[in-house]
């Protein structure tokens, strides 16, 4: 291996790395809508249903940036675009 | 037995080495210049849809009125689930929606937890993903032109004023890559982290002088339950829910097409 593919590869692994610092937004804001449906749940318990399936899209929804920091890391990890 | 034989030592080696590609391409079509592949995932989709139109057939032969059989109050009980599902979320009159997001549903799940035989998920490939969620854009575009007529679709991208016009057009081609993206990136994700744990188990063990990598019977088993059968149905269900809403959001509100 010579030197510009090593700086490459440690350029990509380090990009990787870097990218995954997307998870932490999706983190705290699933967090926080989590939090809240438990206590909608907990105001009115009949409720759950609704509450739980609306807080399920909207996780997923937020998680959205977090996959594509993921996607971004696998492409950089798995399929090393630059080499 | 003779196959058996020879697996078995291999299988009792661990996982050895991790690589992560696509699909495995069985023969390349050459049509008109374009280069189209025929791949694993083809085949597995095949499975799929086989299995699902078997069980399809075996829940529904021979419905009663009186004297139900155990067959038809699953069958049953399947369909009132989803009907209601649609019900709340899309409101009475999409009800025709219902086999539409059922299929797309069972599809995803099967297709999904196909992975638990060994053999790559359906949902692990992307284009898989990209084509149901072009399919939701065009029932998108086309309950919108429905409803508001083409010049009505047009004048919806210049809404509320003229200078929005890339804006709405971006988060117009945002809505299905979204919903693909993150289908793929939850299954595939997923995926390549139960390998790297099945990597991980297999080193260690050899590094503890195992013979037989012990260290991975067992501990995946517990991360496959999130990893595997929680995310693959929360994806499922996620996808058709985003679909019900995309869809009838396009429409006008219910109380407006009443009156």
């Amino acid at each position: 291996m010579d030197m510009g593919e090593a700086i490459i590869l440690a350029g990509s692994a380090i990009g990787a790395g870097l990218a995954m610092i997307a998870g932490i937004g999706p983190g705290i804001g699933e967090g926080y809508a989590v939090g809240k449906a438990c206590e909608a749940i907990a105001r009115q318990p009949e409720a759950s249903g609704a509450v739980t399936r609306t807080m399920f899209v909207g996780c997923a929804v937020a998680e959205s940036t977090g996959i594509y920091g993921l996607i971004i890391a696998l492409l950089l990890i798995f399929l090393k675009p630059f080499t | 037995m003779a196959i058996l034989a020879m697996a078995l030592p291999e299988f009792l080696r661990g996982s050895e080495e991790l690589s992560v590609t696509g699909p495995k391409v069985i023969k390349t079509f050459h049509i008109f210049g374009l280069d189209i592949n025929f791949t694993e995932t083809v085949v597995l989709e095949w499975i799929v849809m086989a299995v699902i139109i078997g069980l399809c057939i075996f829940l529904t032969r021979g419905l009663k009125v009186k004297a139900v059989s155990k067959r038809q109050v699953i069958a049953e009980m399947a369909v009132e689930a989803i009907t209601n599902l649609v019900r709340d979320t899309m409101g009475k009159r999409w009800l025709a929606f219902t086999p539409y997001i059922a299929t797309v549903f069972l599809f995803s799940i099967f297709g999904s937890l196909i992975s638990l035989l060994g053999v790559r998920a359906v949902t692990s490939d992307f284009s898989v993903l990209l084509t149901w969620a072009l399919m939701t854009f065009i029932l998108i575009t086309a309950t919108k032109i429905k409803y508001g007529g083409v010049g009505g679709y047009l004048k919806g991208f210049a809404d509320p004023i003229p200078v929005m016009l890339p804006i709405n057009i971006l988060s117009e081609v945002a809505t299905p890559t979204a919903m693909a993206l993150r289908h793929f990136g939850n299954i595939a994700g997923g995926s390549i982290i139960m390998g790297l744990i099945y990597f991980g188990l297999t080193s260690l063990s050899h590094m503890l002088h195992m013979q037989v990598p012990v260290l991975t019977i067992g501990i995946p088993a517990v991360l496959s339950l999130y990893f595997d059968l929680f995310s693959d149905f929360m994806q499922a269900f996620i996808f058709i829910m985003l679909t019900m809403v995309f869809v009838s959001n396009a429409g006008p509100a219910e109380d407006e097409a009443a009156a």
